[in-house]
């Protein structure tokens, strides 16, 4: 067998890399098969090299962003000074987290025609993004997702519940996010004994620290704009050198692919998610997940204050759109490509299993060298999106929980900046810890997790607050406790906690233990259940409740979203 | 009570931060509702919804359909068209295309018919001229 092996490691990673991702939930396993390494490939100094060089050019431009900040608009919403064009590459920075990388292309390298199914769910949602929420929330809200919501309801209660739901999302975000990062260490750096792979991690925690700390918003959009240009030249490059090959023809590709592969049906959908009635609810379950929870994550919609009025956010939505769908339309071409000239034999055996698909597609394109690149931009991708997830829950905790709920309003901004400086430490922290601890555990369901979430929870409170008069209090907190609530029991109890095994009777659940199997709720994906039910609660209560609103406030809502009258001013000193 | 639903204060419930603009005491004295009354802005929510609700159930449905031909369908979308281009593929690439259609119809249309308006309303609204 000549299998190429990538640096490192003994076997045990597979399953966790994808962490980033909600693509292991239909029970792909990838068991580790422990390959000997015949051949080592890539150079771990190149690969730690260029990411150094990373690191030291986005701290010099965090370092001179820290320079301007001084008000809460400065350290929350980089003093909403940032054009669209540069905001929507940071949001599309934020977003192409190393799942969309490596996992798509992985999982369509490995399954074809399924995998690309995941690339159009996470696109078409810019669009709920786009039309109905965008622009309303930059003209209405200051720095958080709870600031629209409790525009019109009793702000303590509603700010409280909306502050929960994001540190939620952020946790399982967060958490998915950092577990992956011990998976890649052992893949790209050669690094696999588990305290070395630990270190790793604190480093790259530190960083992301030492980033949100001093850089605040303006340093974490920074940091997040040059990962989304590397990111998406990087695919760019590969993407036409892969067609080069194919006479930049897709059906040669595809060819190709299945040539390899063997697999005939590799260009029809099914080969993930045919299998049976139950997955193929899964896939429904997910497919809405993925499109109604983008225009709910926190993070997401807080970098809609960066920008200095409603149309400036509608150009950034509008960038966005552009450079996510660009870089999932590369992933097609780099799927199949690392079917067609890696093989999806030489993927599985890897070390990181189906992530290593485009770092294994890249060695065998442009060597060690392009190979460094990618692996350089796959870690400069963990540190942005870790750090526009600690910025989104610092502020959240800052501002929603410390400032309104705790001391009624009551504290001058330069206090809930020190708070949210704090609290940035303590997610970090927190985030090294569990990364450490969940480094080798199957938590791919988090990302999924994050998503059903976030449409459960967070999106029909939105709309309804945006777009229902008669919407109030008790609708929200049903809407928004229900939505979390339903999502934490439905997921505690499905197969990917417990009881969930491959034909041999390995578990492929997070519990490892076989024999534990507790779960009675037959999807991997609670959105199909979930969804509707939050948005149905917020009906409910809203009609149940005699709290009619404020019809002031609610013009004063409607008025402002529509013409920005009122809204939040750039910071003037730039 | 102090209960914050009926209060005056900015709806973050704390002082504005950053030098105090002229939009930062107006929302006291403005009466929104009258704004809210004006024919001016019942035109512009009544373009804005007429135009977002179609828009989203359209892509809506659309995504909808094609994620249940890709769930449930496979012989139909496994059709060949052209070399191993499929039919699947091709109505994956079109939600590439509709998004990206409906993302440069819906800038340029608010670009053009909304704004103009919107700016107009928020010049007076800010001014006070409307009420």
């Amino acid at each position: 067998m000549t299998a190429v092996v990538l640096p490192g490691l003994s076997g045990a990673v597979p399953a966790q890399l994808s962490g980033h991702l909600p693509l292991d939930l239909a029970g792909q396993s990838h068991a580790a098969s422990v390959v000997a390494a015949s051949e080592d490939i890539g150079n771990p100094v190149v690969n730690i090299g260029i990411f150094l060089a990373f690191v030291a050019v986005t701290l010099v431009i965090v370092l001179r962003a820290s320079r301007t900040n001084k008000t809460a608009e400065d350290y929350y919403a980089g003093g909403r000074s940032f054009t669209g064009p540069q905001n929507g590459t940071a949001i599309a920075g934020d977003y192409l987290s190393a799942a969309s990388f490596l996992g798509i292309v992985g999982a369509i390298a490995i399954n074809g025609y399924d995998g690309f199914l995941y690339s159009i769910g996470f696109l078409v949602a810019w669009l709920v993004a786009l039309l109905l929420v965008a622009e309303l929330l930059r003209n209405t809200g200051k720095f958080t997702m709870a600031d629209v919501l409790s525009f019109r309801l009793k702000q303590r209660p509603v700010r409280m519940a909306a502050a929960l739901t994001t540190l939620a999302v952020v946790f399982f975000y967060l958490l998915a996010q950092m577990a992956g990062a011990g998976g890649l260490v052992a893949l790209l750096l050669g690094i696999d004994s588990r305290a070395g792979q630990g270190l790793v991690i604190a480093v790259v925690g530190a960083l992301m620290i030492v980033y949100v700390l001093i850089g605040g918003m303006k340093g974490t959009t920074w940091v997040q704009i040059i990962k989304a240009i590397l990111l998406i030249a990087g695919a760019g490059i590969m993407t036409v050198w892969v067609l080069a090959k194919f006479g930049f023809n897709l059906s040669d590709v595809i060819q190709g692919a299945i040539t390899t592969s063997g697999i005939p049906g590799l260009a029809e959908p099914g080969a993930q998610y045919g299998g049976s009635e139950t997955s193929k609810l899964n896939f429904l379950s997910l497919a809405l997940a993925l499109v109604l929870g983008t225009a709910g994550l926190p993070h997401v919609l807080m970098r809609f204050y960066t920008v200095p009025t409603a149309k400036e956010a509608r150009r950034s939505v509008v960038w966005a759109i552009w450079l996510i769908g660009i870089f999932y339309l590369f992933t097609l071409v780099l799927g199949y490509g690392a079917g067609a000239l890696v093989g999806a034999d030489t993927i599985n055996a890897a070390p990181g299993g189906v992530n290593s698909a485009a770092p294994l597609l890249a060695f065998a394109l442009g060597g060690e060298i392009l190979l460094g690149l990618i692996s350089a931009v796959a870690f400069a991708t963990i540190l942005a999106v870790v750090a526009g997830l600690t910025i989104t829950a610092a502020a959240s905790f800052a501002h929603d929980i410390y400032a309104s709920v705790i001391k009624k309003g009551e504290v001058n901004p330069d206090g809930e900046v020190k708070v949210a400086r704090m609290t940035v430490v303590v997610i970090g922290l927190f985030a090294i810890v569990g990364g450490i601890f969940a480094n080798g555990q199957n938590v791919a369901f988090l990302v999924a997790l994050a998503f059903a979430v976030a449409a459960s929870a967070n999106l029909p409170t939105i709309l309804f607050s945006l777009f229902w008069k008669r919407f109030n209090t008790r609708g929200a907190l049903w809407s928004m406790y229900g939505g979390l609530g339903s999502c934490l029991v439905l997921i505690a109890f499905s197969p990917v906690v417990s009881g969930k095994t491959d034909e041999a009777g390995n578990s492929l659940s997070m519990i490892r233990d076989a024999s534990i199997d507790f779960a009675w709720f037959p999807l991997e994906n609670p959105g199909i259940v979930t969804i509707p039910l939050g948005f149905l609660l917020g009906v409910v209560g809203t009609l149940t409740s005699r709290e009619k609103g404020v019809k002031a406030k609610f013009a004063e809502m409607e008025v402002r979203s529509l013409t920005g009258a009122g809204s939040e001013k750039a910071a003037t000193e730039h | 009570m102090t209960d914050s639903t009926q209060s005056p204060t900015p709806p973050d419930g704390r002082p504005p931060t950053g030098p105090p603009g002229p939009h930062d005491r107006t929302s006291d004295l403005l009466d929104y509702e009258q704004v809210q009354d004006s024919p001016e802005f019942q035109a512009l929510r009544r373009r804005f919804r007429r135009f977002v609700f179609p828009m989203t159930a359209f892509f809506f449905l659309w995504y909808l359909t094609y994620v249940l031909l890709a769930d449930y369908a496979h012989d139909f979308m496994s059709t060949k068209v052209w070399g191993t281009i499929n039919v699947g593929l091709l109505m994956g690439l079109g939600q590439f295309v509709t998004t990206f259609a409906i993302t440069m119809i819906y800038a340029r249309w608010a670009n053009k018919k909304q704004d103009p308006m919107a700016d107009e309303l928020r010049q007076r609204i800010e001014g006070r001229d409307l009420v």
